[in-house]
């Protein structure tokens, strides 16, 4: 890990300890996931894992009573942050009414959820970060101080939305943070075969506002980042777009099979820099994580992630007449 | 009542609705200091300002998809498309996005915005500022769809279709702008979403149409009256949702059915009037079900014979009323 000292940061021992909890119980649910569905019990897992770092540096970043986000599919550790529960999660994956984002309508990932300010959103890639500048202009119109922060992989970048949003959010100096996580994989498709130039960052000097490049695997290297992006914001300075890289380190989706397109000791290798790693490291450095405190917080998840697999499992599912709700047209 | 054009109709209802929600505003290319390409929007940027009358960069999906997002946010957008048929590039955020809002989030999130485009040839558009676009979001659920005739009924729907929960598409037949004129009343009204009006009484032949067309089968209409056959007109008003009561109602008055659209034949909204009066009305029919459409070529060449080979006028509407009306 870096030289970058939370205390710096003006992060307390609390904080960064919080923020090591989020990311385990991104990680806890995601593994969960995983397993009910090789078991059979859930039709569809897509992963954080491997962008934690990312998504819980982001999120303690902002403000959780006034900002907004337009997530994507990933954003596990965001949405945790932002209030969703490790019960929301497994409500979803099982696909019962309960379900926060959407009564079981939608996959696992689409998320959306009125109570903290999270967009609902799609499948088609990217659409999410047109909506986000819409909500900053929102904003703008009702002279209100939000932040939006909006994410896509590496490979949405690509869109002709991304460019539409980073245009229009750059004529109109808005207050939205365009957060590229970059996974190295657009599902098989590696880096260097979706980004002209390898660096999406550095597209931000065409619309005219910063475009930084952080380590993702460094949660403290992203808060900062995003910090200083949301301070921005808040003066009424416009955008800011941030590219963190990590690395993608399951399969795209449970449908997925990445053996047949990368080497497993580039994964093994990529293992070695997991943000949970890096993390739990610097924190067992500074003193603030003790084995002691570790085996506690583990037993602690295990509990929250059992309880909620268990709840979701015996919820109910939608009445099949469910399907004819929210109808206008 | 003072009488006005239908783009005045478009233009008095923006006012009046930003006047009374400031919750309401319009975003898209040249709608601010030129009022718009066909001065849809004149007079806005000067009442409300530039932030209430946003001038976008060339984007089509960006003029949707932020509306979506301040729709979804609390706002009340009325975006334009410049022309219906630069609409393409904004088709994913339409039919992923803000059909799909409130039923995809369990209802606890909506998207109450309009899009405003002007569709419809006959003004030597083109291809490209021509097309008849309704089909190809008619069998998306998920959006309302208005395509007024008149410009009591532009402003009464508009108003409706601002002050509505859901995503409407308001589509405005271009060659109506200027064209068409009507009595409009001054003080606030509106006209109900999902409601079809009969314009004209008759007991021989039923026609139905929406947009331009219909006044071309009013023409028809008042010409065939001197023949001696009675024609009844039913305007739909709005395509979704569809007003079947009145459809059915317009079937049983003559047991004979005309559709009428400038979109092409195939798979035009026409197919489903007509599969609903053959479900639902089959025994009222006294004839076939006919309609009399576009034709089904790609789009409308510029050429002027060109174009009035492809457009619909009173004549062919009237030729086909009488094949109807002698079966």
């Amino acid at each position: 890990m870096s030289e970058l000292k939370h205390t710096a940061l003006g992060l307390s021992d609390e904080q960064v300890l919080d923020m090591y909890r989020y990311m385990l119980l991104a990680r806890k649910i995601d593994e969960r996931m995983w397993l009910l569905n090789r078991a059979g019990k859930i039709p569809f897992v897509i992963s954080c894992q491997g962008q934690e770092g990312i998504q819980v540096g982001a999120a303690f970043a902002l403000d959780r009573e006034k900002d907004w986000l337009c997530p994507y599919y990933r954003d596990l550790g965001m949405v945790l942050v932002f209030g969703q529960s490790a019960k929301d999660q497994m409500l979803s994956a099982f696909a019962k009414k309960e379900d926060p984002n959407s009564g079981g309508r939608q996959m696992p990932g689409h998320y959306g959820d009125r109570r903290f300010r999270i967009l609902t959103g799609s499948s088609p890639v990217t659409t999410q970060v047109l909506h986000a500048v819409g909500i900053a202009y929102a904003g703008k119109l009702e002279k209100k101080d939000h932040v939006v922060l909006t994410s896509c992989g590496e490979g949405s970048s690509n869109q002709g939305d991304w460019h539409e949003a980073c245009n229009f959010a750059g004529v109109h100096n808005l207050p939205v943070i365009f957060m590229v996580e970059n996974n190295k994989y657009a599902i098989s498709v590696p880096l260097n075969k979706q980004v002209a130039g390898g660096d999406v960052s550095k597209r931000a000097q065409g619309y005219g506002f910063p475009g930084v490049k952080v380590d993702g695997n460094n949660p403290l290297e992203v808060y900062k980042a995003v910090k200083e992006a949301v301070e921005r914001a808040r003066r009424g300075e416009g955008p800011t777009l941030i590219e963190a890289v990590s690395y993608r380190l399951v399969p795209h989706s449970s449908d997925d099979d990445d053996r047949s397109y990368r080497a497993r000791e580039e994964v093994e290798e990529a293992k070695k820099n997991d943000s949970l790693v890096i993390f739990r490291n610097y924190l067992m450095e500074a003193g603030i994580l003790t084995e002691e405190k570790e085996q506690e917080l583990n037993k602690q998840i295990a509990r929250e992630v059992d309880e909620a697999t268990d709840y979701a499992e015996k919820a109910p599912y939608p009445d099949p007449e469910e399907t004819y709700k929210h109808v206008y047209a | 009542m003072p009488v006005i054009s239908y783009i005045d109709a478009v233009t008095q209802a923006l006012m009046e609705e930003m006047k009374r929600d400031p919750r309401v505003f319009v975003l898209g290319e040249d709608v601010g200091v030129r009022g718009g390409v066909f001065r849809a929007t004149v007079g806005l940027i000067e009442e409300f300002g530039e932030d209430r009358v946003l001038d976008t960069p060339l984007t089509e999906s960006a003029i949707a998809g932020v509306a979506i997002g301040a729709a979804a946010y609390g706002m009340r957008p009325v975006a334009e498309m410049q022309f219906a048929d630069f609409i393409m590039p904004a088709v994913n955020q339409i039919v992923s996005e803000a059909a799909k809002i409130r039923y995809r989030s369990n209802g606890t999130w909506s998207c109450p915005l309009v899009i405003r485009a002007p569709y419809g040839g006959g003004v030597h558009g083109a291809l490209y500022h021509s097309q008849s676009v309704e089909k190809i979001f008619t069998g998306v659920p998920g959006l309302k769809i208005v395509m007024p005739s008149t410009p009591y009924d532009v402003k009464g729907l508009l108003k409706s279709a601002i002050r509505d929960e859901d995503p409407v598409l308001f589509f405005e037949h271009k060659r109506c702008y200027r064209l068409i004129k009507g009595e409009v009343p001054v003080e606030d009204y509106t006209v109900p979403i999902g409601k079809a009006e009969v314009k004209r009484e008759g007991t021989d032949v039923t026609v139905i149409s929406y947009g331009l067309t219909l006044h071309f089968a009013l023409q028809a209409a008042e010409q065939l009256a001197k023949e001696g056959i009675s024609v009844h007109v039913l305007d739909l008003r709005t395509l979704i949702p569809l007003d079947k009561e009145a459809v059915l109602e317009a079937v049983a008055k003559t047991g004979k059915v005309l559709i009428v659209h400038e979109d092409n034949l195939t798979g035009g909204f026409g197919g489903e009037v007509a599969a609903v009066i053959a479900e639902e009305a089959f025994f009222e029919l006294d004839a076939p079900i006919k309609r009399l459409c576009g034709p089904d070529v790609p789009a409308m060449p510029y050429s002027p014979p060109l174009e009035k080979e492809f457009m619909l006028n009173p004549e062919k509407i009237a030729k086909a009323i009488r094949e109807l009306a002698e079966f």
